[in-house]
Parts: C-alpha cells; structure tokens; sequence
C-alpha cells in the first residue's frame, strides 16, 4: 500500500527540515532577543533600527526573502556562505540565514511582548539595588519575560517550521521538495500529500505540547 | 508601637548626607516639587507625610534618580547626583530603597533576591554574599522562608526581604516609599518593627509613610509636604502636639480623630 514510497528518502528530506528548524529557530531567538533589547534601550539610534527592522522584514513575504537569499545575495553579491563550491550546502546556509532575518522580527515582538508583562518595578528595583541597563535586563527582565511568552514563542517555531518548505524554491532538498518531485513521478498524489501532511504534524504537535506544558511550569507567580 | 522609643538625643549629627537644594520637578503641566529644599544629616530619621499627591514619594523616588529633576540639585555625601549611566549604578548601590510594591524579583527565590546585588554590584564571592544574606533574613525575621519564592510569602514577610535586599548593599541611606502602605493591617507592624530596629542602629532613613505611630516614635524629623511643597519641618512631638501652619492643623485634624 506504501509502495509509492519506495526509492525515497522521506526520511531524509524530513530530516533536512528538522536541520532547517532547528538552526533556524536558534539564530533568530537569538538575534530576536537583540532586537527585542534594542526596541526597549534607551539609545534613540538602537530603538529606531529594531523598529525599523522589524516593520520592514515582517512584511516582507518569505518567498522573496528566501529567492533574494539565493538569486541576490548569492548569485549578485558574491555571499557564499563559506561553500562556494558546494551548491548544496550553500543553499541551506543561504535559506538559514533568510529564514532567521524574517523570523527573528516575529522573535523580536513576541519577546518585547513578554517584557511588557514584566510590572515596572521589577526594573525599578534592579535599578535601586545598582544594577545597569543590561544587566537589569539579563538578569531582571529577559528571564520574567521569556517565560510570559513561551507560548507565543511555540507559535512562531511551528510557523517556522511550516515555513521551511519555502526552501525548496531555492533547492534546498527537504520534505516540500521531495514531495513535489513524488507527487510529479507517482501517481498517489492524495496519499502522497497525506505523508507529508501527516510528517509535519508529528514534527510540530510535540512541539507545541512540549511548550505548552513548560510555559505552564515555569509561569513567574507573582 | 509607642513602647519603643527611639534614643534621638543620641544621634549625633555628624554631617550632611542627602542635600537637596531648590529642587523642581514638572510632570507635564504639573508641578509636583517646587523648590525643595532639604537637608538630611547623617544617621537621622526623616519621616514626610502629607496628604496623597502631595509629591512625598516622587520627593523620595529623585534621591536616586528613579525620577529625573528639572532644576536644582541633590547631593548625596558630598558628590551631586550623577546622570545616568555606571556612576549613577554605582551611586543607587548606596542608596537602598523599600517600595509601596515590594518588587521582590519575581523569578528568584528569597536568599537570590537578597544575593544578586552583593554578587552582581558589590562583586562579593557567592559564599560570603550567602552568609550575608542569611544573617540578613535572620534579622528581618524570615530566615525560613529563604528558599520560597516571593510569590508564596505573606506581604509583610516580603517587605521584609525588601528590606533585606536593600541592606545587603550595605547602603548609606535607606528611602521607605510608603513601605506599609500595601500591606494588610495585620503585617504593617512586622514591618514598623524591623524600621524601628534600623533606626535605633542608626541607619540614616527618609520615610514616606502614613504611619503617625512610626513617625512620632522613629523619626528625628518629621517633614510635611502639601501641594509640592515642604509647609513644615519640625521634630515630631512638636508636628504632632502643636502644628504651626493651617495647612497641618487641617490634615492632622482629617487624620488623627477616629
């Protein structure tokens, strides 16, 4: 019955995605969180960068962010990522690198967000003991906040990884590009459909649990 | 309360350590502190009261730039308030603070709250920051209760680790913004106690509060603001007994008859 599936890496292709995510998700908590603290910073030039940023990234479709990756950066301005040679895997770092400028904005509002929820004598009281500014916000702030918002953060990793199958537009062999060349060779196109279906739900329904149940754990009582 | 007296003959004035001079402070249209001019000696008890948007607290809240000024200045032993940045962090280290709110770190335990300052700032090891912190809670009275999180503890044992916090930067002045104010009429006194015992060791103290009991037994000074401005300054059984302007007979009289 699964005779389609035959001479297929599916698991291969889902393990390119899971690769995609996971690198992904990492670079643009990571940069989200620095814009997020620009947004918040005193300095008027820092916060109208990452108001800037993020206005203009955010609508921006993926698709143009992920093509331009590739077709601009790449192909135009000479960015190899390190794998000038290797097409393949200077398209996955290209398609990285597109997938954490444009979910980092969404990282960006979600955690500035949290900070909002963090009452303001928290920072006052940092502030009074002597604390500066980032240490207030690393030790004080960020942590109350990143814990208010684990839930909208499960959000946008499951987007995230939905959104990855906007790589194959650039070749980046993953689950969205294999189903496409099966769906082009094999006759099962429903049952094809439900596979690749089927594998992201069981890629995004744990994580969304998973969260769900940490952000319930690590609520800051107050 | 009224058993215990403070020994103010023995505070011996030994210098100037908070002065403010003509300070002015707008808030839009409002002029909430008009020419203030106050000047806290070493080791004293200062207590303002007055009646609510009178600018008590924000008069408190400036002594550590937690609210900016538009003109005069505050100096804090000798050396004027810096403007932001390291010198102002370093400045705040020395000068504790107990809020209305308590604002304990919510995400941290009793013992970290009253740890982080000492490792943090004053750059202490973390095994002496503990035993400091300890002895701390030990003397607020809530040595137990240093591994729960602020959340589980009553309102008056959190002011009480607030207190704790602030004392553990071994600061110069302590500024009490209404400190019993949110607190169940039950809890004020653990508090009040612990205020008392501070001022009895000599702690230097500026005390924003409605608590008259506090302010006749702990305070070597009691100021009244009204309106922005400081009516009255006088020791405490003066203030209470025979106020001299109409504008502290007048709150007096709302707040001492029942």
């Amino acid at each position: 019955m699964f005779d389609f599936l035959e001479g297929y890496d599916v698991l291969g292709a889902f393990w390119m995605t899971v690769k995609l995510t996971a690198l992904s998700a990492v670079g643009s908590l990571i940069w989200g969180t620095l814009l997020a603290a620009m947004r918040v910073s005193p300095v008027p030039l820092m916060r109208g960068f990452g108001t800037a940023y993020v206005n203009i990234v955010r609508n921006i479709p993926l698709t143009v962010i992920i093509v331009f990756a590739s077709l601009g950066l790449a192909d135009i301005f000479g960015v190899t990522m390190g794998a000038a040679d290797n097409f393949d895997v200077q398209g996955f770092r290209l398609a990285v690198l597109g997938f954490v400028v444009y979910t980092a904005s969404f990282v960006c509002e979600a955690i500035r967000s949290g900070i909002n929820t963090v009452p303001l004598g928290q920072a006052e009281a940092a502030r009074a003991i002597g604390l500066n500014f980032s240490q207030t916000l690393r030790l004080i702030v960020l942590p109350q906040a990143f814990r208010s918002v684990i839930g909208p953060l499960a959000n946008v990793l499951i987007a995230l990884t939905k959104n990855t199958t906007v790589a194959a537009a650039i070749g980046v062999a993953e689950a969205a590009a294999l189903m496409k060349t099966m769906i082009e060779n094999e006759a099962q196109t429903l049952a094809i459909g439900a596979v690749f279906a089927l594998g992201f739900v069981v890629l995004t329904l744990p994580t969304g649990l998973l969260l769900g149940w940490l952000a319930k754990r690590l609520a800051v009582k107050r | 309360m009224t058993e215990v007296s403070v020994a103010k003959e023995d505070v011996a004035a030994t210098g100037e350590l908070v002065v403010l001079k003509s300070v002015n402070k707008h808030f839009g249209a409002l002029h909430v502190l008009q020419d203030i001019d106050l000047t806290i000696a070493r080791g004293e008890v200062v207590v303002v009261i007055g009646p609510s948007g009178s600018g008590k607290s924000t008069l408190c809240r400036t002594i550590n730039r937690l609210e900016t000024i538009d003109t005069g200045s505050i100096t804090i032993d000798g050396k004027p308030l810096p403007q932001e940045g390291k010198e102002l962090a370093r400045l705040r280290a020395d000068v504790g603070m107990v809020f209305q709110s308590f604002n304990l770190f919510a995400h941290k335990t009793v013992l970290e709250n009253v740890m982080l300052g000492q490792i943090k700032v004053r750059k202490a090891d973390k095994k002496q920051a503990e035993e400091k912190a300890r002895a701390l809670l030990d003397r607020v009275g809530v040595a137990t209760q240093a591994d729960k999180y602020p959340a589980q503890l009553s309102g008056g044992q959190q002011q009480r680790v607030a207190i704790a916090r602030a004392l553990a930067m071994d600061p110069k002045v302590m500024l009490f913004d209404e400190p019993t104010s949110a607190l169940d009429p039950e809890m004020i006194n653990e508090v009040l106690e612990v205020m008392q015992q501070l001022a009895r060791d000599g702690m230097t103290m500026i005390v924003v509060t409605h608590e008259m009991g506090f302010a006749r037994s702990a305070a070597n000074r009691v100021v009244f603001m009204a309106d922005g401005r400081i009516v009255e300054e006088a020791a405490p059984d003066q203030f209470f007994s025979n106020p001299r302007s109409d504008r502290a007979k007048d709150f007096l009289s709302k707040i001492l008859h029942h």
